[in-house]
């Protein structure tokens, strides 16, 4: 398989990353690279193989639903880039 | 005092022949006189470090010491620091300093270490040469064009060249035992599960996990104590009864000590693609296992080839998902102008992001989107269970794995650059191990070409490392390259 122009713009899309003038033709080589190296594994007949998606086959731990942190909310917000009120601002969605 | 191993650093602060505000200070005047050149550290804060040595100090005075308290280390720039800046080596944490400790730097902490600063990386742990850090390359202590390796490269280069005792690192696909390999040092990726990644930015989570850096493998089994426990904000940590991992390095040895211990030596580790410098120095540590009592077997992994293609899916797949976090609006980089929310997605990570964690997210979220998520993702985790299987097969007739942690000693800075294929299959011996969530450790076993250092790699079963450890220890009472630095 082959990734051309169009798909190597969308995946960048789905990923919110914007491609500079000319980026996309270099993205798009390297991918190709990259996904010849992985087509490698195609070759294999693992029909059947259960999938492992982890090193120790665990299942999820679960817990107690109780509270167990203290309220850092001021803590957490000094970081972001801007804040207002205790809350996230981001550019305008809804008009 | 800087080629001094825990144990006898232990020693003298106990005896209070060094205060830590000493030692802390000693490493702190070679990190402000090398690290200019070396660029291993990316953050220091002296005043932050002598008042953890001060406490330290004082604790000790009281008596209330542990074995490593006092005792300086270096942070690996992706454990969070609170008060300190956690970059992860990226544009888009060139702001971040977190609100709380990972709780390896907590625990460590904890057992009164010193931070002595934050190391550099590979941008998000992604690379094999620490090129791909936003703050520079950091170069190699041994041949300063040469590379340290990577990810983990800087906590590698400040350990190599005596600017830390000691250092704290991770490893998603061989990040702390290649460093370790091409900087002449004994580098322990542990069991997945067992040391917690809360704290930890997230690359592959599946994959990741902490370890020690250290000039001995005793050394790795005193830092291992103590960062090494169950804890319940990390939902893959293993609740398991604490172990002492010094517990078979302190047993008495005699002249053959590893009597009994069968090694398996994998064909795939021995074939095309490895050097012939690093091959003849492994087959020379290979030799002395033997002198001390070990016998050999050869052992299959018919899979091995297979790993590095399994992995570049399996990897990006979850870092694709974990990197989404990177969004410009509750901590990171944010675009200064933008015209809409997504826009200041995009351009927020298009401009946070170096190029070779773009293209990893690309690839993850190619094999993850519709209709790909079968041939690539599913397919790759049928390979982890085929590598996985091929390891606990092998294990059934052997009690350690060894063969090379790198096919090639360092390589120069830029070297690699334009083939990033070759870059990726460099880690052809160190993936298969994280896939199948095993132990691995590297330590130096002699010099290849241009007086660059080998690493032997050894790989034990799942919870195996006191075992590994051991092994090690008793090839490094025999030989002496561990003992070697570079200059000055």
């Amino acid at each position: 398989m082959s990734l051309d122009l169009d798909q190597v713009r969308r995946i960048a899309d789905l990923a919110r990353i914007a491609l500079a003038e000319g980026e996309a033709e270099r993205v798009r080589d390297e991918l190709n690279g990259v996904f010849a190296l992985i087509g490698r594994m195609q070759a294999v007949d693992a029909a059947g193989v259960e999938p492992m998606a982890h090193g120790q086959d665990l299942a999820q731990r679960l817990r107690e639903d109780r509270v167990t942190e203290a309220d850092r909310h001021a803590d957490f917000q000094k970081i972001a880039p801007e804040t207002e009120a205790g809350l996230y601002l981001v550019p305008k969605v809804i008009e | 005092m800087i080629d001094a191993s825990l144990r006898e650093l232990a020693g003298a602060l106990a005896a209070k022949r060094l205060s830590s505000v000493e030692l802390t200070q000693l490493f702190l005047e070679r990190i402000e006189r090398l690290n200019p050149s070396l660029n291993a550290f990316i953050t220091t804060d002296p005043e932050k470090s002598l008042a953890l040595a001060r406490a330290a100090d004082a604790r000790l005075a009281r008596g209330e010491g542990g074995p490593l308290t006092g005792i300086p280390l270096a942070h690996k720039d992706l454990f969070c620091t609170a008060g300190w800046l956690t970059t992860c080596g990226s544009r888009m944490l060139s702001n971040f300093v977190s609100p709380y400790d990972a709780t390896v730097v907590k625990r460590l902490g904890e057992a009164g270490m010193v931070t002595l600063g934050k190391t550099n990386m590979d941008e998000f742990a992604m690379g094999s040469s620490n090129e791909t850090s936003f703050y520079g390359p950091v170069k190699n202590p041994w041949r300063p064009e040469a590379v340290p390796g990577g990810s983990s490269g800087g906590s590698a280069a400040a350990v190599a060249a005596r600017l830390a005792p000691a250092a704290t690192g991770t490893d998603t696909g061989g990040s702390i035992r290649q460093p370790a390999a091409l900087c002449g040092l004994t580098g322990l990726k542990p069991t997945y599960g067992i040391v917690s990644r809360h704290g930890m930015v997230a690359f592959a989570s599946s994959l990741d996990q902490a370890g020690p850096m250290a000039k001995s493998a005793e050394d790795c089994a005193w830092l291992l104590n103590a960062m090494a426990g169950f804890d319940a904000r990390d939902s893959t940590s293993l609740e398991r009864p604490a172990e002492d991992y010094t517990r078979e390095i302190a047993a008495r040895g005699g002249d053959k000590p590893l009597d009994g211990l069968k090694i398996g030596l994998p064909r795939e580790y021995f074939g095309e693609g490895l050097a012939a410098d690093v091959a003849r120095a492994v087959e020379a540590a290979i030799a002395e296992f033997r002198r001390l009592g070990a016998r050999t077997v050869e052992v299959p992994l018919p899979n091995m080839g297979l790993s590095v293609p399994a992995y570049y899916v399996i990897a990006p797949a979850e870092a694709s998902s974990n990197l989404s976090r990177f969004d410009g609006v509750r901590y990171g980089h944010r675009a200064a102008e933008y015209a809409d929310l997504i826009d200041m997605y995009r351009k927020s990570r298009a401009e946070g992001f170096g190029a070779e964690v773009k293209r990893r997210i690309l690839i993850g979220t190619y094999a993850l989107s519709h209709g790909y998520h079968v041939a690539y993702y599913l397919q790759a985790q049928r390979i982890r269970r085929l590598i996985a299987a091929d390891f606990a097969e092998a294990f059934t007739s052997c009690d350690l794995i060894m063969g090379p942690t790198s096919p090639r000693v360092a390589c120069d800075i830029g070297d690699m650059a334009g083939d990033l294929i070759q870059m990726y299959l460099s880690d052809i011996y160190t993936i298969g191990v994280n896939l199948a969530g095993l132990p691995g450790l590297s330590l130096p076993c002699g010099f290849g070409e241009r007086g660059l250092p080998v690493g032997l790699q050894i790989i034990g079963n799942h919870f195996d490392e006191a075992r590994m450890l051991n092994a090690a220890h008793r090839y490094q009472l025999a030989t002496d390259w561990h003992r070697r630095s570079p200059q000055p």
